[in-house]
């Protein structure tokens, strides 16, 4: 425990490295997987945290993306406060379509926030005069980053990858506050809910309330990822709150392991770069990746990290078995 | 300390709770008897706020707490522990009692302090009284039957109860265990003036612990007194203890 790898440090200034590669594509893939790393992560903090299976998380991110690209875009409002008021939207919207959900339970609850979802997609789909309807929002502009000609190193850089640093920085910061509040007493008891939410409530905590609180949390994050991501895509459509947009991180989550707090970033990092390979040998992407699922749902219940993290688990103390994982697939331990 | 008065409860048209009246002095050890299907498990469920009673009151500390939701009963100093045992399997002992803790003392929003070293030296104070504190990095629900529900009730002591309610606590016990929790109990209750309600199929537990014995048959209580009165009760040696002594 002593001499413990700074692994976060260590990703981050790698991931910082990367536009000095000078290659246009490997920052447009690394804006790609730091952005949806938030997302999927924000949706851990329901998934792997406090146990509540979503399929609407989608309407929090597009809303974000929404909110953001038409405050800078018809209003000309600052980057930072556009991005930080996508997060408060999305928040807004969690709470008050999260009261509704928390008052029901597994498959009902997760049926009820895919319907709040689609409903986010059709106003986006069909409200021509503000969300641009099935067109969307085309050329969001890049926030104003000539400030960091003025930054020794940084002067030459395209905007895309000025982009990247301020997506970096900022998802950092995002992911420094999610880790703090999964370790707060808040965390703790939002594990003890995943763990037996019956239990929870006779222990004096009223579980609705933190369910909504959490889903409040996670819309607020998916929103600001959300937000940048509208950015990045140079552009807003109605897809973002599709339904098929749910299921990206809730596959990454999957395949990074949602026991742990880095798997979906590492899950998004895998799906976004095995996605970049495979397409460039077949069109059968889909097919790749259902395989990759029944493989990993199979064999790596775990996920990457789990699965790593139980290696060297192994590895430490060699006797007795790995402690089995649950039963129950949402509340597997963190 | 805790007064019910015609409690009533009927899931369709069977009624498992039948008018149900009882109280529990303060500091008190009492016990709810009866056959299986008495009604026991329905009771505590109707008084723990689990379940909303048909008919009837059910008053804490001259309080009505009749339908009210169970984390609000439970911040009113009412803990519980359940027949089967009910903890959190995913957490370490030291987390199921820390979290416990920490729901009680109403820190659970804050969410920006850290939690691992919170409250420490008071979970290890209390798994060291139960016997626990060795297994304090243990998975819960890695524990012995009998650890799991020792663990239960530190959950429930941690919330710092002036009332607990023990379903069966030594449901599923081996003798030893058996009768080292129940020393366990009384002296927890004597230390702390705690006032126990518990059910239990072990007669020898009962009689050995209880001061009051409420006897349950077909959700109506047919007597109640001391463990002697209550032996000497024609109607119950008839309905439940002929059936076994």
């Amino acid at each position: 425990m002593t001499r413990r790898v700074p692994w976060t440090l260590l990703v981050a200034l790698t991931l910082l490295v990367v536009p000095f590669l000078g290659s246009r594509f490997y920052t447009f893939v690394a804006t790609d997987i730091v952005i949806l790393a938030l997302f999927a992560t924000s949706l851990n903090l329901l998934l792997g945290f406090t146990g509540l299976v979503t399929f609407g998380h989608a309407a929090y991110f597009g809303i974000g993306a929404y909110t953001c690209a038409l405050l800078m875009k018809e209003l000309g409002v600052p980057f930072l406060l556009a991005w930080l008021a996508g997060g408060a939207m999305a928040a807004f919207f969690a709470a008050v379509f999260g009261f509704f959900c928390v008052r029901l339970t597994k498959i009902y609850f997760a049926m009820l926030t895919l319907a709040f979802a689609q409903i986010v997609w059709a106003v986006c789909f069909k409200w021509n005069d503000v969300t641009g309807g099935e067109q969307g929002l085309p050329n969001v502009p890049y926030p104003d980053l000539e400030w960091m000609d003025a930054v020794p190193l940084l002067a030459d850089f395209r905007v895309g990858d000025k982009f990247f640093f301020v997506a970096l920085v900022l998802v950092a910061c995002c992911f420094a506050a999610l880790r703090r509040i999964v370790d707060s007493p808040f965390g703790r008891i939002l594990t003890v809910i995943r763990d037996n939410p019956e239990r929870a409530q006779f222990i004096g905590i009223n579980v609705r309330l933190y369910e909504l609180a959490a889903f409040v949390v996670a819309g607020f994050f998916a929103g600001l990822s959300g937000a940048l991501f509208g950015i990045f895509n140079r552009g807003v459509f109605p897809d973002f709150a599709y339904w098929t947009k749910s299921a990206e991180p809730l596959i990454m989550t999957l395949l990074g392991g949602m026991g742990h707090f880095w798997g979906p970033a590492v899950g998004a990092a895998a799906l976004i770069i095995l996605n970049q390979q495979i397409t460039s040998y077949t069109e059968y992407w889909p097919f790749v990746l259902g395989l990759v699922l029944m493989i990993l749902l199979f064999a790596f219940p775990g996920g990457i990290v789990g699965t790593l993290a139980g290696a060297r688990w192994r590895l430490r103390r060699r006797p007795v078995t790995l402690p089995k994982p649950a039963s129950d697939p949402v509340s597997r331990n963190a | 300390m805790l007064e019910l008065s015609g409690l009533r409860k009927s899931f369709g048209g069977f009624g498992a709770v039948n008018g149900v009246s009882l109280s529990v002095e303060r500091g008190r050890i009492a016990a709810v008897i009866g056959p299986n299907g008495a009604g026991k498990s329905t009771l505590f469920n109707l008084i723990t706020g689990h379940l909303k009673p048909t008919e009837g009151r059910v008053v804490l500390r001259g309080e009505d707490i009749t339908g009210a939701p169970p984390h609000r009963i439970c911040r009113m100093g009412m803990g519980r522990s359940f027949q089967r045992t009910n903890i959190f399997p995913l957490l370490t002992v030291f987390e199921n009692v820390q979290a416990a803790l920490i729901a009680h003392r109403g820190h659970g929003r804050n969410f920006w302090a850290r939690s691992a070293r919170l409250y420490r030296e008071e979970t290890e104070e209390l798994l060291a009284s139960l016997g626990l504190l060795d297994k304090a990095d243990v998975k819960a629900g890695e524990l012995s039957h009998g650890n799991q529900k020792q663990v239960e009730l530190g959950i429930a002591l941690a919330g710092d109860p002036d009332i607990l309610l023990l379903d069966e606590p030594t449901a599923g016990m081996s003798a030893t265990e058996t009768r080292e929790t129940i020393a366990l109990l009384k002296r927890i209750a004597e230390m702390r003036g705690l006032t126990l309600l518990f059910t239990e199929h072990d007669m020898e537990v009962v009689f050995s612990i209880a001061e009051r014995i409420a006897v349950l048959h077909q959700g109506r209580i047919i007597a109640e007194g001391t463990p002697e009165a209550v032996q000497r009760d024609p109607e119950v040696r008839r309905v439940y203890l002929g059936e076994r002594h």
